[in-house]
């Protein structure tokens, strides 16, 4: 049984239709990425999922159960933590106070800092500014402390909504090496990327969305063979 | 940056500044206020409100120049105060000229007596206030080349006699009461015959004061960012409670009526109203970042519940004692928060902004509707509503009154203060800075804004009950938009988010005008631009709360490297 079982969800705003019918799985310790052009409805997908938009139509299970009941804010307690797009960390807060909120939903202080450790490890340059308020941080700190934070509740499965965005290339390598790391410490995670190479390149199995649908489906590697997804979406004639 | 361009920038910024001292004279508001004397015979509070504002712009003006100009600054400076007086000098001459009143109302000939010094040629004295007010500005720019701590210390005791002088009428009765009552009503009298002259402080005792506060200043300012840190008056610092500051700020609370008299424990009461007020809305808009501008309806809910539950007139229902009566007007007002809160879950910023004033008019105009009118009495309002008492003693003097509003501000500080630093307090920071990740975290939002709703609620309840008793009848007419205006102005002058910035802000925006009087009709033009006036100098308040500074001043250097060590 997969892990995270998408099936066939419609979401409107209003009255427009964002997601016409999307269905995917993700499978534990896997690493999926969606990718599309702008507006094929990836952050609206990814949104739907972390509960922040109710679908009309359609079933989220995770590990079996159904989560379209849940609120928003119980997901974490089921194991769903997100990176946001833009990455909204809390600007006026420090690097400590972003992580410590981030373990919001935990209670054990000791945990709770061994987990800060683990963050620091993977991206000691949070640690070294550990009291720089968040807003002066760079955008690649930004992200850096967007997906620590994302950790300190110790999710299952991670989403992750263009990590990549407004970054110099220099480090969107980065950050999909920091992806794969926290993949092998055993986070599943869903990624929405519109650097479709990078994401095909770590990714296990990838989905190919097209104004409110998937439209193709296949291991990581293969889509990255794929004519159509090379010429639409790589760049290559 | 050339020097020309500089003696270029200064001429603008004084013509600015002429352009301001032209509006308060023209205004009427330096004619209004010659009718205080500051210091007797020498100084009007009139003269202080034209010259002061060449003054600050040069000061200002000076303070970012770059290092090589510093030294040529006070040039500078005499050029701002010389430009400022030209707008002046032009009025003056042209009342000479022709009926300048005419059009401007208020060029009476006592304000151009005023700007001229009481010379009769308008020529002469013209040539006066321009080479005084060039003279007064090149000494303020003079200021930066002083050493930081006698800038400083001048500053304290020029500000002292401002203040001595402005407040001399209400001090004249006071120390004649203070020390009449220890020494003898002749010592008093005395004491004050020195001092004071015709409501205002005497030339010599005026040189005294200022040469007291301006040592006192000088021995107060710390030297090092060691001693900084130390001058900073903790309450509690390691978790240990400071006594040696606590005990004598308890003494000075507890005994505060007495020192203030009648009068002042009567202003200090509204100012207290008011705090507990602005507590309620900081947390509403500091804490949980949601912009209620119907606040006003919490503070009538809570002073007619405690009008209907404790008046003996024919509107009173159940006759409480007003100590009974004081939890329900809490409790009702807190589930009014919870009915305006559910409404308006899902709204953010400017739509929320919107519904909340509506609410505040919805319940001023059930106030004052006929189909309430027998509960609530319509515009008539509600009668006879007792004071509190505590067995044979009633609380009719405001010096009594005061620990009633003493004891619900102090309540109503520690709550918000512990709040701020709980769970629930790191629950609204993450929702008032982004709500989608906060709920990505974990924070259930529809719980947390319905408790900011409804603890705010509950102060502003507390704050009514106690303005109704100490009132004794109440009226629709006094829960105005205004009052939601200034509650949210005193917080923002204080410092969002900020308790001791409440305090500052309430004693600023409300207390300072009370004394004032003359100030009464030009109130709101004060609310306008010391607001305007923050927003550009000070935008994060008097006494900020440590995240609003951090984000104003993330961009200044030294403040970047600090946080970066």
């Amino acid at each position: 049984m997969p892990m995270l079982e998408v099936n066939d969800i419609h979401t409107y705003y209003g009255n427009i239709h964002a997601l016409k019918g999307i269905s995917l799985h993700v499978d534990e310790g896997e690493i999926v990425s969606l990718i599309g052009a702008n507006g094929a409805g990836k952050t609206t997908t990814l949104r739907t999922i972390a509960g922040l938009l109710t679908p009309r139509q359609g079933e989220i299970t995770l590990n079996g159960e159904d989560l379209i009941k849940y609120p928003a804010h119980d997901l974490v307690y089921k194991g769903i933590a997100m990176v946001p797009e833009g990455r909204g960390v809390f600007a006026r807060l420090s690097v400590m106070e972003n992580l410590e909120m981030g373990a919001f939903s935990r209670s054990d202080k000791g945990e709770i800092d061994a987990n800060i450790q683990m963050v620091f490890e993977l991206f000691p340059r949070m640690e070294e500014r550990q009291k720089q308020v968040a807003g002066t941080l760079s955008g690649g700190e930004q992200q850096m402390l967007a997906t620590g934070r994302a950790l300190m509740a110790v999710p299952k499965l991670l989403l992750m909504d263009e990590p990549s965005m407004g970054l110099a290339p220099i480090l969107v390598e980065g950050i999909f090496d920091t992806i794969e790391k926290i993949n092998k410490e055993g986070v599943t995670i869903l990624l929405v990327e519109q650097n479709a190479l990078m994401a095909l390149s770590i990714a296990d199995r990838g989905y190919v969305l097209q104004t409110g649908e998937i439209v193709l489906h296949d291991k990581g590697e293969e889509l990255k063979k794929n004519e159509m997804v090379q010429k639409a979406y790589l760049g290559m004639e | 940056m050339n020097i020309k361009k500089t003696y270029r920038d200064a001429w603008n910024t004084g013509w600015t500044a002429g352009i301001v001292a032209l509006s308060i004279s023209a205004l009427g508001l330096a004619e209004l206020f010659a009718k205080r004397n500051i210091v007797s015979g020498v100084i009007t509070m009139g003269q202080v409100m034209v010259f002061i504002v060449p003054i600050v712009m040069a000061y200002n003006f000076t303070k970012n120049l770059s290092m090589e100009q510093r030294k040529t600054g006070p040039l500078f400076g005499a050029v701002i105060g010389a430009t400022t007086a030209i707008p002046l000098v032009l009025l003056i001459i042209a009342s000479t000229l022709f009926n300048i009143r005419d059009i401007f109302v208020n060029v009476s000939p006592s304000l151009i007596e005023l700007l001229t010094f009481g010379q009769e040629n308008a020529y002469l004295g013209g040539l006066l206030l321009l080479v005084s007010m060039a003279l007064l500005s090149y000494l303020s720019a003079y200021t930066h080349q002083l050493p930081e701590k006698i800038k400083r210390s001048l500053f304290t005791g020029l500000i002292t006699i401002l203040l001595v002088g402005m407040f001399s009428e209400i001090l004249t009765e006071r120390i004649r009461s203070i020390f009449g009552a220890i020494f003898g009503s002749s010592v008093g009298s005395a004491i004050v015959r020195f001092l004071f002259k015709s409501k205002a402080i005497q030339s010599i005792p005026a040189i005294v004061v200022f040469a007291i506060a301006t040592y006192v200043g000088y021995r107060k300012i710390p030297k090092t960012e060691e001693e900084k840190n130390k001058s900073k008056r903790a309450f509690i610092v390691d978790g240990k409670v400071q006594w040696k500051t606590v005990i004598p700020l308890a003494v000075l609370l507890l005994i505060l009526p007495l020192l203030l008299g009648t009068y002042l424990s009567e202003v200090t009461n509204n100012v207290g109203i008011y705090i507990l007020m602005g507590l309620g809305l900081n947390i509403v808009v500091g804490f949980a970042g949601l912009l209620d501008l119907g606040y006003v309806a919490f503070f009538a809910i809570g002073a007619y519940t405690m009008a209907v539950l404790t008046s003996t007139g024919p509107l009173g229902l159940f006759g409480m004692s007003f100590w009974l009566a004081l939890p329900i007007c809490v409790i009702v007002a807190a589930l009014a928060g919870v009915m305006l809160g559910i409404p308006v879950l899902r709204m953010r910023g400017d739509y929320l902004a919107i519904v909340t004033l509506g609410f505040g008019e919805i319940i001023s105009r059930l106030a004052i509707s006929d189909m309430l009118k027998p509960y609530v009495g319509g515009a008539q309002g509600i009668l006879q509503i007792p004071k509190p008492s505590i067995g044979s003693l009633v609380f009719t003097k405001p010096e009594v009154l005061y620990y009633v509003v003493l004891a619900g501000v102090l309540l109503a500080l520690f709550v918000s203060w512990r709040l701020r630093d709980s769970r629930l307090g790191r629950q609204w920071m993450a929702m008032r800075e982004d709500e989608d990740v906060a709920e990505a975290m974990g924070i259930n939002l529809m719980k947390t804004k319905i408790l900011a709703f409804s603890i705010g609620a509950a102060f502003s309840g507390l704050a009514g009950a106690i303005f109704a008793s100490k009132l004794t009848s109440i009226f629709p007419h006094s829960f105005n938009v205004l009052i939601s205006i200034n509650v949210l102005s005193l917080i923002i002058v204080g410092g969002i988010g900020s308790l001791p910035g409440v305090i500052v802000g309430a004693a600023v925006l409300i207390g300072l005008p009370e004394l004032l009087r003359e100030f009464a009709e030009y109130r709101l033009l004060m609310y306008g631009l010391l607001l305007i006036v923050m927003m550009l100098a000070k935008p994060e308040g008097f006494v900020p709360s440590e995240v609003h500074k951090r984000e104003l001043h993330a961009t200044d250097e030294d403040f970047v490297a600090e946080a970066g060590d």
